[in-house]
């Protein structure tokens, strides 16, 4: 039977039925339209972001920190990443023996994880800064609550040897001392972040857009030489020990580019493990303390006599009876040396021969050559905390005070700018710029100070002060010619001179063509000794021996081999 | 007419295949270059690392308390250097 010869066909239906559909059917489409009308326009911001929000991530990446290098690639500081593992509470629920395993695997007391466990924060770091397999090792266990987190750690390979060079940085990566201070922006890497697409099991399928590229910090490279470091800081120790000091400091600088080769400071610390650090220790003495340089000084005032022409190294100067008042006021010699020459006032030290020199010199002339070898002034190598000492302008100053000056009291000076100033004498007259950033080519002549003829002179006379009848025997080095001056100054105390000491040397080597100066200080020994050439002159020997044996510098003095057992295999490897 | 469109129909429904397999064949090499820079990232933390050690073992004092402890050496006398001029060569 067809459908149209269905009976049923035949039977009328109400006409109302077909439009009550109809209209079921309009209401319905009407109700679609206006919910797509209100997701597609009024919610749709709000359903787009939940739909991205399923499938699309905001990766963070990481930037590393810049190493700090030495003058040879050695590292000094470097970042390395670590995990710090920390617990969400409210979803922490160890059994006891789980507790106990992790408290094992970390490495620490069960009563004191328990303890960190039971804290009614929602959040704690149960441990920071643990070692990435260790790190491993917890997210194996896969203990519930319990999350990692990516950090860095900074590493310094040479501890306590060069610590108040390089400094140190905050648990926030951020430089706090030194080098990492001063050069933090440098140092420091900017972290970019990427946005990207997941698949269900979470991995990256595709890469939307770089949100911010990240920037890893840049190396900095130091005018430090570790090995010499090393030898600085083993022979400042020493001597700190055996003097019983208080405290000490070394620079070493090279003599043909400025550049500071090494520079070490006791009491240090150790910037792996910087518990109980007293500001004593992070003192970095060497820029940041002066002193009353002493005799250390007096070279400078024979310089500027010479150089005026008013006297050469064999003008006699007569310093009897070994004192010498100016208006109430007494300056007197350890030993009464009678009559001296200008070369030997230096040789012996004498404190009345460089006053009476001094009195020959005006005062504004004094300051002069005083501010232009950089006293007063800090030398500004960016390092925090640079002090540049106490020069008090020449119109208030007396001729008692003129005259103590001459040998290196009522003026201070940092050891930085102490070592600085001997450039002049180890170079030909000129004060180049120090560098505490290795340099690629020896700077351009420095600011002229004294004629190239004076600085030889004067370089003459200090090498007289550690040969035999000088002030500091014992910093001879065999095999080298050196030259230096001893300094012993009575410390200052709230205005008054103390019965305490720093001990201080200043020299460079070879005489012949020089390369290095080394300046020694040592505040307050207390071993018995206290004079500089019996202090910190064996500083320098020492330091300086090792030092241009580190160099490769040949000696410029005859001596005498004392195993020639050698020469044959020297000549057959040759 | 019918033909035509059976055959740009064929055409379209190739092209849609070749962009699915295309896009899947991106993403397996996407993936792989995220696994790629993952060890890349995890190398450079291993050379880090390496790094690291490597300067605690060459530390100076180290290597002075072994050479002198252990190996029973000393700095030489400035007597037992000779040092050989360049051109002293023979």
């Amino acid at each position: 039977m067809k459908f149209a010869h269905s009976p049923l066909l035949s039977q009328l239906v109400p006409g109302w039925r077909g439009r009550f559909v109809l209209l079921l059917l309009l209401a319905g489409f009407a109700a679609l339209i206006a919910r797509s009308a209100f997701l597609q326009t009024i919610n749709h911001d709000y359903l787009q972001q939940e739909g991205e929000s399923r499938y699309s991530r905001v990766v963070e990446l990481s930037a590393t920190r810049g190493r700090i290098v030495d003058r040879h690639g050695e590292i000094l500081a470097i970042s390395t990443p670590v995990k710090s593992v920390f617990a969400m509470l409210r979803g922490v629920s160890l059994t006891p023996a789980q507790t106990r395993e992790l408290a094992r695997v970390l490495g620490m007391d069960v009563r004191e994880l328990t303890q960190k466990l039971s804290a009614e924060r929602g959040f704690v770091f149960v441990k920071r800064q643990i070692p990435p397999d260790v790190a491993d090792r917890v997210a194996a266990m896969n203990l519930p609550g319990i999350h990692q987190q990516a950090e860095y750690r900074r590493y310094y390979p040479v501890g306590d040897v060069a610590s108040h060079v390089v400094g140190f940085t905050g648990t926030e990566d951020i430089g706090q001392e030194g080098m990492e201070l001063a050069f933090d922006r440098q140092l420091a890497g900017k972290p970019g972040s990427r946005r990207v697409i997941q698949d269900r099991l979470g991995r990256i399928v595709e890469d939307v857009e770089s949100i911010r590229a990240p920037v890893d910090g840049r190396d900095v490279v130091l005018s430090i030489d570790n090995r010499l470091q090393y030898l600085a800081h083993a022979a400042l120790k020493q001597a700190i020990a055996e003097h019983r000091a208080k405290a000490g400091g070394v620079v070493v600088l090279d003599v043909q580019t400025g550049e500071i080769l090494a520079l070490a400071n006791l009491p240090g610390y150790n910037p792996n493990s910087r518990v109980k650090l007293a500001g004593a220790q992070l003192r970095n003495r060497a820029f940041t303390d002066t002193f009353e340089p002493g005799s250390t000084l007096k070279p400078f005032t024979i310089a500027m006599a010479l150089d005026k022409g008013r006297f050469r190294s064999e003008t006699v100067v007569d310093t009897r009876p070994g004192r010498l008042t100016i208006g109430n006021a007494t300056i007197s010699d350890a030993h009464p040396h009678g009559l001296l020459t200008v070369a030997q006032v230096i040789q012996k030290s004498s404190n009345v021969g460089a006053a009476k020199i001094a009195a020959t010199l005006a005062a504004q002339e004094m300051w002069q050559t005083f501010d232009a070898v950089g006293f007063g002034t800090a030398p500004r190598l960016g390092f925090p905390g640079e002090v540049g000492g106490r020069l008090r302008p020449y119109r208030t100053w007396k001729p008692i005070e003129q005259a103590t000056m001459s040998y290196g009291h009522g003026i201070s000076v940092s050891l930085i700018q102490l070592a600085r100033a001997y450039l002049v004498f180890a170079r030909d007259g000129d004060l180049p710029q120090l560098s505490l950033a290795r340099l690629d080519a020896a700077p351009d002549e420095g600011r002229r100070v004294f004629s190239e003829r004076t600085a030889r002179e004067v370089r003459a006379m200090l090498e007289m002060a550690v040969l035999p009848g000088g002030t500091a025997p014992k910093a001879q080095i065999p095999g080298y010619r050196v030259a230096g001056k001893t300094g012993t100054s009575h410390k200052l105390e709230g205005g008054v001179y103390a019965d305490r000491y720093v001990s201080s040397f200043v020299g460079f080597a070879p005489v012949s063509a020089p390369r290095l100066i080394v300046a020694v200080m040592i505040d307050e020994p207390s071993a018995g000794q206290h004079y500089g050439g019996a202090v910190a002159a064996p500083v320098f020997a020492q330091l300086m021996a090792g030092a241009l044996r580190a160099q490769g510098i040949a000696p410029d003095a005859p001596l005498k081999p004392v195993q020639v057992a050698g020469l044959q295999e020297v000549r057959e490897g040759d | 007419m019918a033909r035509i469109n059976a055959l740009l129909l064929l055409i379209v429904l190739a092209c849609a295949v070749g962009v699915v397999a295309a896009q899947h064949n991106w993403r397996k090499l996407y993936m792989e270059l995220e696994r790629e820079q993952e060890r890349m990232r995890q190398l450079e933390v291993e050379w880090g690392q390496l790094q690291l050690e490597a300067s605690t073992w060459s530390a100076r004092g180290r290597i002075e308390k072994v050479a002198r402890e252990r190996l029973g050496m000393k700095p030489p006398e400035p007597g037992q250097i000779l040092v050989v001029e360049p051109g002293a060569r023979n």
